[in-house]
């Protein structure tokens, strides 16, 4: 046992369906316990998602814990290929499944013989993979199912083309990076064969062995597919993240080599230089005068180990800032993560315990933070700015605008982030210096109406209790309230009257 | 009019959204002061709480899971070693003046003999351990809260307690807030104990209510604090505040022997005027001005009212507040095409279900259907059908159903919003109404479906 507070990776199941709800027609069911289907609520008010999550809940309740579920188990997995005709159930096991330790593979053998749609369990343990691990793996699972019983795969096709692989849904600002990278495979001449998960059919995965390559871009979820399909398809694969302006460099370069390896010869240099040039602002931002003053600064990084070796290595190598520590909750790929970044930080972490980061950041006392949800909140606390490049993540890093991470708008993007931290940092810096706006008393002097009513103590504390932001508006209409019925002392039961008179 | 306009009952599958019941630890933390919550449970447990609890979850709440590992589990590791630690550690950091396990489903299904070691780390600590079972095997959303409260209700005093008694239960804590409080003048009626956990300036309502009808609240539970847990004899008079609370009430009446008054849940103006009444009946004291009070509070609702009549509504189910909320709404002029609801206790909502069938009554409503452990499919499929003014439904729904052109209504904010007592029944309808409103005013923009249909 151990004592938790807050977790950066999701438990696998959660990892599990992100993938079955990425892909269309596909649908996931749950066995676990009632209130165990959060995950519906997640994607439905992060995402705002237009359609009903394709996952459901097989309840274990007590009547199943005593005769077991397998009846039900199967008969849901029955009941939604009748309702929702999918092309693929995929039941998922959760905690309370792997302590059960009932035969769910027997289950699904006996679901499939009644079901059109085909039916799959996810072979994830909670108990030793998190949700990332969980969704890589499924995704893996899912195209090895399809492609391990065609006995002829389609021929590659005539012109260079790609798979891009492990977009999901609750990626972090995974749309736009995909959009991103949509553009710039069509920049390239390079036709986009299959994305998958997110937004591709059970149909289209067997189209997966047309393309030339396969890119993975994030570390997390997508290399173990990429892998897979390097053995039973032989395609070559990209695993580098094109994110920043060396590295996306670095991406399109590779890709020019496995054309040529492929006797398809092209030359990206002048792409790149244009793209450096014209279309990314970071290039000239880090020459500009704004970056030269955040030459030296220290910062702090982390996140997955994606985001958080992309962005040390544009902080430390495209704006000369010091990055002291970069940091992953990912500990089960610290080597790969050292490997990356060694040279462009002081130290590399990996732990999921978040009070140690709150320490080392205290510590450390950088000028900015760029890490997830937890590493913001910590600032705050620290009074340091935070820019939020990683998951665990709030709804506000779901934006409606365009903001890719990867690709030449990506670093665009990024520079903004980066730039606003720091500035935000300053302002609020020199604003001390120069001892705050000198205007604030005027203002809140204005905001305050004096009053010669007096406040007993019970309903002074009951004010007390109204949150900050309603708290004068709710001082006001009870001190009219009070003024118009004749009421010198404002009481509990003055401002309770208020309340219903007001109908506020 | 019809004769019989009392619900019809039915039950589905039980194949609906709804939160955990461990979820209860994030209001009743803050509500008992001195309290730490530990969830014993599973990364699962934790991703939910971490999520639902939002930005609190930054505040350093006093929560936190003992999260089982494998070794927990195969059992390799001996439970009592393992959680007499955590709480040992957690006594040195917070020194609370009660420690509350929440047992889950997977300490069920290991059979983790939650009680059994609790006595025994008690012993060794000294800081009270209450054990609540509440997990989603058996029980929804608020019913955590049930569970908790049924718990501490076996740790209340059964007689007055000495100041000595009620150190020896706060803890440390208790002696550095002690202030010897003046004494009130003793009711003329038997004491009267209210059990559910509601913000304090609700529960100050509630109590200046009851002032008026000459009725003194003794305590509390929950109270404030772990140390000020009232007092209950076979001489006490209780009664609940919400319609989730069955198994508190049961454990009142049936282990601690305390008189348990049947009313309808001071939701709604009629709901309170009723409540109030049930109270003063069973304590034998004439009710004044209520009558009164209930038309003055309907005065100020009229326009919301007037707005709401005739549309209509339909509950998907998740917090037990269902039948309350719709009694209330029914008064107001809606019609409510379907309850759904987790769970329906008929003895403990029987005051309440009466009180149904007389406003369907008197307001000329046709026959409430009640379903229990509902289907969300199913019901996903009547809505369709039904075309309601008002969905009110879990988040899960929510978007999906406004994409596709119904009105929807979060109904977890019905429980986290002030919604009791005449002073806050307005609160109620300005939640019903704001999609209502809002989707009128966007009305002539011309994209009320934002999906393509099949």
């Amino acid at each position: 046992m151990k004592l938790a507070y807050w977790m950066y990776a999701g438990p696998a199941h959660i990892g599990t369906l992100r993938i079955a709800s990425s892909f269309k027609n596909v649908q996931a069911i749950m066995h676990a316990p009632l209130g165990d289907d959060y995950f519906n609520v997640m994607r439905s008010m992060l995402e705002r998602e237009r359609e009903f999550t394709p996952v459901t809940t097989s309840v274990v309740d007590r009547k199943v814990l005593g005769r077991g579920s397998q009846d039900k188990v199967v008969d849901n997995i029955v009941r939604k290929d009748k309702e929702d005709t999918p092309d693929l159930i995929i039941l998922t096991p959760t905690c309370t499944s792997s302590i059960l330790q009932e035969d769910l593979t027997n289950f699904v053998a006996r679901a499939q013989l009644s079901s059109d749609a085909a039916v799959m369990l996810a072979d994830v343990n909670h108990y030793r993979v998190n949700e990332l691990q969980a969704a890589d793996r499924t995704l893996a699972q899912v195209i090895s199912f399809y492609l391990d019983k065609m006995e002829t795969l389609p021929e590659r096709t005539a012109q260079p083309s790609v798979n891009i692989l492990g977009s999901t849904t609750l990626g972090f600002h995974n749309d736009h990076d995909i959009k991103e990278l949509r553009k710039l495979f069509e920049d390239l001449g390079i036709a986009v064969n299959v994305v998958a998960p997110k937004g591709c059919s059970i149909a289209e995965l067997k189209n997966l062995s047309k393309a030339w390559f396969n890119v993975a871009p994030y570390r997390e979820i997508g290399p173990l597919a990429a892998q897979y399909l390097q053995e039973r398809c032989g395609q070559p694969y990209i695993d580098i993240t094109p994110m920043g302006v060396v590295e996306t460099a670095r991406f399109v370069r590779r890709i020019q080599q496995i054309l040529s390896e492929q006797g398809h010869t092209v030359d990206y240099e002048p792409y790149i230089k244009h793209q450096t040039f014209e279309v990314s602002q970071m290039a000239w931002f880090s020459r500009s005068i704004d970056c030269q003053n955040l030459q030296g600064k220290r910062v702090v990084v982390f996140g997955d180990t994606t985001h958080a070796a992309a962005m040390t290595k544009i902080l430390a190598r495209e704006m000369n800032v010091t990055v002291v520590f970069c940091g992953t909750f990912c500990k089960y790929d610290e080597e790969w993560l050292k490997k990356e970044v060694s040279e462009y930080c002081e130290q590399v972490v990996a732990t999921d315990d978040h009070a140690l980061i709150g320490n080392m950041i205290a510590k450390a006392e950088p000028a900015a933070i760029f890490g997830t949800q937890m590493e913001r909140h910590i600032g705050k606390r620290l009074n340091i700015p935070c820019g939020v490049i990683s998951s665990p993540i709030h709804i506000q890093n779901f934006p409606v605008g365009y903001r890719p991470f990867l690709g030449y708008e990506g670093t665009n993007h990024i520079a903004d982030l980066v730039y606003n931290s720091f500035t935000l940092g300053m302002e609020d810096h020199m604003l001390e210096v120069f001892s705050g706006h000198d205007t604030k008393e005027v203002i809140t002097k204005a905001l305050t109406a004096d009053t010669d009513l007096e406040w007993d103590m019970a309903s002074t504390k009951e004010l007390g209790k109204v949150p900050g932001f309603v708290r004068s508006k709710v001082k006001r209409n009870t001190e009219k309230f009070a003024r118009e019925q004749k009421f010198s002392k404002i009481t509990l039961e003055v401002m309770y009257a208020a309340k219903e008179a007001a109908g506020a | 009019m019809q004769a019989a306009v009392g619900p019809q009952f039915e039950c589905e599958t039980g194949n609906y959204h709804t939160f955990c019941p461990i979820s209860c630890v994030a209001w009743l933390y803050q509500k008992i002061e001195d309290s730490f919550f530990l969830v014993i449970g599973t990364k699962t447990c934790g991703y939910f709480l971490q999520n639902a609890m939002g930005v609190m979850i930054f505040a350093e709440p006093r929560y936190a899971m003992a999260e089982l590992e494998e070794g927990d589990i195969s059992a390799k590791l001996n439970p009592f070693e393992e959680l007499k630690g955590l709480c040992e550690q957690v006594k040195r950091d917070r020194n609370p003046s009660v420690i509350v396990w929440i047992g889950t489903c997977t300490t069920e299904i290991i059979k983790m003999d939650l009680e059994g070691i609790a006595t025994q780390v008690e012993g060794a600590l000294g800081v009270p351990i209450v054990v609540a079972r509440a997990n989603g095997l058996d029980y929804a959303f608020t019913q955590g809260e049930d569970q908790v409260l049924a718990a501490m209700a076996r740790r209340c005093p059964a007689g007055v307690a000495s100041e000595e008694e009620k150190k020896e239960r706060g803890g440390l804590k208790t002696l550095l807030t002690f202030t010897k409080k003046e004494e009130k003048p003793k009711p003329v009626h038997p004491p009267l104990v209210l059990f559910g956990s509601l913000i304090d300036p609700v529960v100050n309502q509630l109590t200046l209510e009851l002032q008026k009808q000459g009725v003194t609240v003794s305590g509390w539970l929950p109270a404030p604090r772990f140390g000020e847990l009232p007092v209950i004899t076979p001489e006490t008079y209780v009664v609940g505040v919400n319609p989730f609370l069955a198994r508190t009430a049961s454990v009142l009446g049936r282990t601690m022997r305390s008189k348990l008054i049947s009313a309808p849940f001071p939701i709604g103006p009629d709901g309170t005027r009723a409540w109030i009444e049930a109270i003063c009946r069973d304590l034998g004291v004439q009710p004044k001005g209520l009558e009164e009070r209930e038309q003055k509070i309907w005065s100020t609702l009229a326009e919301d009212v007037a707005f709401l009549k005739g549309k209509t509504v339909f509950f998907m189910g998740d917090n037990l507040l269902e039948i309350s909320l719709a009694r209330f709404l029914i008064r107001c002029g809606m019609k409510v095409q379907e309850i759904g609801i987790p769970y329906l206790d008929r003895r403990y909502q029987g005051a309440e279900i009466d009180l149904l069938t007389q406003t369907c009554e008197m307001m000329g409503h046709e026959s409430v259907k009640i379903v229990e452990k509902p289907d969300n499919y199913y019901q996903l499929q009547r809505i369709k059908e039904l075309k309601p003014d008002l969905v009110i439904t879990g988040m899960a729904h929510a978007n999906p159903l406004e994409a596709r052109g119904v009105n929807t209504k979060w109904s977890v904010e019905f429980t986290f919003s002030q919604i009791h007592g005449f002073t806050n029944s307005h609160d109620i309808l300005r939640l019903v109404r704001k999609p209502l409103d809002r989707n009128n005013a966007l009305r002539t923009l011309g994209w009320e479906k934002l999906i393509q249909e099949v």
